[in-house]
């Protein structure tokens, strides 16, 4: 019990570490002053071709992404979320830009020491001796993956850990073979641009059997201006296979919105499991609303095999827009699904996220939890799909949607969609809003704790069954970013 | 679509000749929006699971005059709710027949045919006629406004108690497939109470009419109205109805549609909770089977701060039937301490039956309490099994716990000998007894 | 040590004390009887600033210092802590980080640095024991899913870590068996040092078996109508408070 206790204390530590970093602003907002090689403004047919030119990719892949970008120019930006955005010029975005350094980028080893130290500064160090124990890191900035740590050990056990453009190269069989197999480039309209104009990002590949023993992770960083970050993620866990994945990401503090639109493709096959976590803390725009990420991301991932299991966590504080839905396709018989999150809202921060659970195996079971916090004058909401296919026998759903609301002018919206086609399936779904309690606050002024500092407690004892999902490190982070997403929301 | 403009073009002086001025004087409007937003769009986010142009597509015939009284419909259909003491009214094919053995009903109350009450009282007529119905550019609503030529009004002049309940009658049906549209207006003014019920019925088991209905409510401040629908129609009618409720402070209403046979049933609430500290409960259920569809869209709008909602929806499918719920609920910023609830629960039967359930909270105020639910599941087999264990066949195990499971939409009726008489006809259904309508009719 | 002058306080508009005066000095125990609704629960939450309530007139000084003025958490670093009569629950917050977090407000405000996780783990398991406090309890959330009585111990427990100056206990023996009773009454007392003050607020004499007040205090219709030594809070047990009541109507006649 005394051990609880302590390591309790551990993270608490941290927790109190937040309330001195609740007067500053966001924290990741600094430029890395280095040499970007930028291609182009604008999107059309040669800048595609450009792009794939670049990185030097095989003609397959190419015809991928004229293919998308030939579908997109069919689509209109979709209007159905409870967003309010500004209409994005698609001409005016830059679609490639990479961190120029002396090397190209095929060499990871040697690394541009000005990147070292971005990434240092972010608290992800890169240099071979000071990298972190227990977790391997793939660190992204802008349009290309800059290092990959400890693909040498993890290959050992025939683990691929790497950026998507190795992976196009090096393993061009299993990137063809998943490659689009559970977004579609013709799922929706971001899928659809972000697989026609794609620069990089991970490819994780677990091999039968094999628990990959450490963490793995991808740092994305957006630093040049004026440019889009789309980024594509596919991790395969083949039988028995077991991985558990994080990635996080920040960008500087910049008055013009920028775009993020991201693909990630989770394939898991029979009885292996993908846990995949993420701390979203994009810039998310300042106090009045200037300025913030875009963030428009498919996340799906399909249980493929029976008794497989896909499960997503995220915090999402950051972005001055999001739209995401993490999503499982429960195709095996037996398998699970699972959808955890924390979205703050503060200022004018606007979000829409929430999950698909698509249920088509036998005995399939998913859980939802999801918190909505909201704060200033945000919007945010909670939306999510359960679908009961016909075959889905004694198919299970239970999901919980909390919104707290911490000011009279923001919002907490809910919109779940429930589809049952099948009688012996049980779906559930509750949902509560309520304000932040009076008399908590009240209890924890008269212990001497501050109203801001209660704010704090409060929300990350609301958040805990979320944020105890995250593996530790990045729970402490999580942690942090709630108190400082929160800050001046009370008074 | 088109067929029905041009119907209205070709047809209007007929349609006008029959109807009071201040009746017509809202169709050129209503054609105007009906040629401009045509049915409502399917899929859409608020029509996700009707599609009214598909459901209207077919030639059907009007009644463009009013019925001769061919039939006495007191001896015709003899309702065996007890206890009721009603005010009896029918509304056949949408035109509300001449009742003369009612007893005198309180000074200043109106309860008859809305062409009538728009003759008689145009002033009154215009001042609420429309007026919620028309406030967003519908196009079900637009396409009633339209052709509608008869309807019930209820008016309650001020505190003003109707004690007797007023059962209105629907019977719509014929030999060949035809349209209907009525109206329905209930006006109580400040402090004035009232009940209604409406039973809804096809003339016989093979007629397959399609009904567009429009009720228009407005509650005054303190009045309390309770309105319960009780629908038993023909397995290939169509019914599609639009209902618009305004509370002022501090009323009180009661709304519970009771679908327990029909084909396709869509039913809208948009209720605005406009004066403080006015309170509604939205209850319904469906018993739908063989291939019945019941779709209900609800939207209630917590305008004013104090206000409380409470939503209650069951629906129990079986066979091929197609269950949706979509309910929303919406806070405006300064409703504070709203206290808004919502639940929908849904038993599934079989196999093809299909359940689409959208709850829905936008919420922009903080001081709130607001939650809603949403379970489709079966039977609880526990349950099921301890009745056995007691020597309870399954059938009748399952009986109970279906009847069981109706049992709080019931318990929220208000009319002891409506309850009673539903508690009846619900046990028939379940047990395929309710070939027709047998009480009512 | 507080001192109370013509205190009237509101809620709601409606008044509830109406020219309340008390002296409590340091070393002492007060005991504030009254039935209910004569505004003794109202009186605590004033004193610690519950926003609910609305000073109208009056004045209150604690050390010489106005307090009236002072935010929450201010009187509670200041020496000033209440045993809440209904104790909150916080879900999610454990009890570990929420005194934690407490403690460490208090020492900042004395210009003392934040303890170490062990110095605060060992400071927990010493003030566990004044009121026999489970273990496991501390391993919970906030009073979630507590007892009665666990919730009342919880507050002892709390009282323990903070070492206020004045302790207010608000009908802290209302819900209590006889030995939940006992065993708060004995953290209490083992709490107490002779440079602080206690105020007993209570509705029965039973609690009084267990902490001797030194002065007793009967409080009606928002004032204090009688004072006296510990003999009146056992006159009141066997004679109620009508005779008092009646009393204070007649002279307020």
């Amino acid at each position: 019990m005394q051990i609880e206790t302590e390591k309790q204390i551990m993270s608490d530590e941290t927790n109190n570490l937040l309330n001195e970093l609740t007067n500053k602003d966001y924290a990741y907002g600094f430029v890395t002053d280095i040499k970007t090689d930028f291609i182009p403004k604008g999107l059309n047919e040669e800048i595609v071709r450009l792009i794939s030119a670049k990185k030097d990719e095989p003609e397959w892949l190419l015809d991928f992404r004229l293919k998308a970008y030939r579908y997109w120019l069919t689509l209109r930006m979709p209007e159905w979320a409870h967003l309010d955005i500004p209409s994005i010029n698609y001409q005016d975005i830059i679609y490639y830009a990479s961190p120029k350094t002396k090397e190209t980028s095929r060499h990871p080893d040697e690394v541009d020491p000005e990147l070292l130290k971005t990434f240092d500064k972010l608290g992800i160090p890169l240099h071979e001796q000071k990298m972190l124990s227990g977790m391997a890191i793939d660190a992204v900035m802008d349009s290309v993956s800059v290092k990959t740590t400890y693909k040498e050990n993890l290959a050992e056990k025939g683990i691929i850990f790497c950026s998507f453009s190795e992976a196009v190269h090096d393993h061009p069989d299993l990137v063809k073979k998943y490659l689009g197999s559970v977004v579609s480039y013709r799922d929706n309209f971001f899928a659809a641009l972000n697989s026609a104009v794609f620069s990089d990002g991970s490819f994780v590949f677990i091999p039968k059997g094999v628990r990959c023993p450490m963490d793995l992770s991808t740092y994305f960083r957006i630093n040049a201006r004026n440019t889009g970050q789309f980024e594509r993620t596919l991790i395969v866990a083949e039988e028995d296979a077991y991985v558990s994945y994080l990635e996080g990401c920040t960008a500087p503090m910049r008055d013009e919105n920028q775009l993020h639109a991201a693909i990630v493709e989770i394939v898991v096959l029979d009885r292996a499991e993908v846990k995949y976590s993420t701390v979203q803390n994009w810039y998310p725009g300042d106090k009045n609303g200037k300025g913030g990420i875009y963030n428009f991301v498919t996340k799906r991932g399909i249980c493929k095999g029976e008794s497989s299991k896909i499960s997503w966590t995220q915090v999402e504080t950051g972005s001055a827009v999001t739209w995401k839905y993490p999503s499982c396709i429960l195709a095996g018989d037996n398998s699970i699904g699972e959808f955890y999150s924390v979205a703050v809202t503060n200022h004018f921060q606007q979000a829409d996220t929430g999950t698909k659970m698509i249920h088509i195996g036998k005995n399939t079971r998913s859980r939802i939890v999801s918190k909505g916090i909201s704060a200033g004058k945000s919007q945010n909401s909670y939306r999510g799909l359960v679908r009961i296919n016909k075959g889905a026998e004694n198919a299970r759903n239970h999901s919980q949607c909390d919104s707290l609301l911490l000011s009279n002018t923001c919002g907490a919206h809910t919109f779940p969609y429930m589809d049952v086609q099948n009688e012996t399936a049980i779906v559930e779904h509750e949902a509560t809003t309520s304000k932040i309690s009076e008399d908590q606050l009240f209890y924890c002024n008269q212990r001497g704790i501050p109203t801001e500092e209660a704010v704090g407690l409060i929300v990350n004892g609301y958040a805990k069954e979320v944020l105890n999902k995250l593996p530790m490190e990045f729970a402490v982070e999580a942690q942090k970013l709630l108190s400082v997403s929160l800050e001046g929301s009370v008074g | 679509m088109q067929q029905y403009i041009d119907f209205f073009r070709t047809h209007r002086q007929q349609i006008d000749e029959s109807c009071a001025p201040a009746l017509n004087s809202f169709r050129e409007k209503a054609f105007d929006v009906f040629r401009k937003t045509g049915f409502p769009p399917c899929p859409s986010e608020d029509y996700l699971h009707t599609d009214v142009a598909a459901l209207l597509k077919d030639d059907f015939g009007f009644f463009l005059n009013p019925p001769g009284r061919t039939v006495d419909p007191h001896k015709a259909f003899r309702c065996n709710v007890v206890n009721l003491n009603a005010i009896k009214h029918f509304i056949v094919n949408g035109y509300l027949l001449e009742t003369k053995d009612n007893a005198p009903l309180p000074q200043g109350v109106f309860s008859g045919s809305l062409h009538v009450f728009a003759r008689q009282h145009p002033e009154l007529f215009l001042k609420y006629y429309n007026r919620l119905a028309g406030q967003e550019e519908d196009g079900l609503a637009a396409f009633n406004t339209l052709f509608v030529q008869d309807g019930y009004v209820l008016y309650v002049p001020e505190h003003v108690i109707l004690e007797n309940t007023v059962q209105l009658t629907g019977i719509s049906g014929g030999s060949s497939r035809s349209l209907i549209n009525r109206r329905i207006l209930v006006i109580l003014e400040a402090g004035a109470q009232a009940k209604l019920l409406l039973c809804d019925h096809t003339s016989d088991e093979k007629s397959a009419p399609a009904v567009t209905q429009v009720v228009e409510v407005y509650a005054g401040e303190n009045a309390h109205l309770d309105f319960y629908e009780l629908e038993e129609s023909a397995p290939e009618a169509v019914r599609l109805t639009g209902n618009y409720i305004r509370q002022a402070a501090a009323s009180r209403m009661i709304t519970n549609s009771i679908t327990l046979s029909n084909g396709f049933t869509r039913n809208n609430y948009r209720i605005d909770l406009a004066g403080r500290q006015a309170e509604t409960r939205l209850y319904g259920m469906a018993i739908a089977d063989a291939r019945q569809k019941i779709d209900t869209f609800t939207r209630i709008n917590h305008l004013v701060p104090e206000c409380r909602s409470s939503e209650l929806f069951k629906y129990i499918l079986d066979d091929e039937a197609t269950g949706a719920f979509c309910g929303k609920i919406i806070v405006s910023p300064d409703a504070q301490r709203t206290e808004a609830y919502q639940n929908n629960r849904n038993l599934l039967g079989s196999r093809n039956c299909r359940m689409y359930s959208k709850p829905q909270l936008e919420i922009y105020a903080d001081d709130v309490k607001c939650s809603h639910g949403m379970t489709t599941g079966q039977l609880d087999e526990a349950a099921l099994f301890y009745m056995r264990s007691r020597g309870i066949p399954a059938d009748e195990a399952a009986l109970l716990l279906k009847f069981a499971f109706t049992s709080d939409v019931i318990q929220g009726i208000r009319l002891e000998g409506l309850r009673d008489r539903l508690k009846l006809l619900i046990e028939k259904r379940f047990r395929g007894e309710l070939i027709k309508c047998q009480g009512c009719i | 040590m507080l001192t109370i002058k013509d205190l009237h306080a509101s809620i709601n508009g409606k008044e509830i004390l109406k020219g309340l005066n008390l002296q409590v000095n340091a070393g002492e125990v007060h005991a504030i009887m009254g039935p209910n609704g004569s505004g003794k629960s109202t009186l605590s939450a004033v004193l610690v600033g519950n926003p609910a309530f609305e000073v109208t007139r009056g004045e209150i000084t604690f050390k010489g210092e106005p307090l009236t003025e002072c935010s929450p958490e201010e009187r509670s670093c200041r020496g000033i802590f209440l045993s809440f009569q209904y104790p909150v629950e916080i879900p999610g917050v454990s009890m570990v980080n929420f005194m934690r977090t407490a403690v460490n407000e208090h020492r900042k405000r004395k210009g003392e640095t934040p303890l170490t996780a062990g110095e605060f783990l060992k400071m927990m398991r010493e003030k566990q024991s004044v009121v026999e406090l489970d273990k496991n309890l501390v391993n919970r959330s906030v009073n979630e899913g507590f007892s009665g009585g666990e919730k009342k111990r919880n507050e002892i427990f709390q009282m323990a870590m903070l070492e206020p100056e004045l302790a207010i206990l608000d009908e802290t023996d209302s819900g209590l068996d006889i030995d939940a009773l006992r065993i708060v009454a004995n953290g209490v007392n083992h709490l107490k040092r002779p440079g602080n003050a206690t105020i007993v607020i209570t509705h029965y004499q039973r609690l009084l078996d267990y902490i001797r007040p030194d002065v007793v205090h009967v409080l009606y219709n928002g004032r204090i109508v009688k004072t006296g030594g510990p003999e009146l809070a056992l006159e009141l047990e066997s004679k109620g408070y009508d005779w008092l009541t009646k009393e204070s109507t007649c002279s307020n006649t």
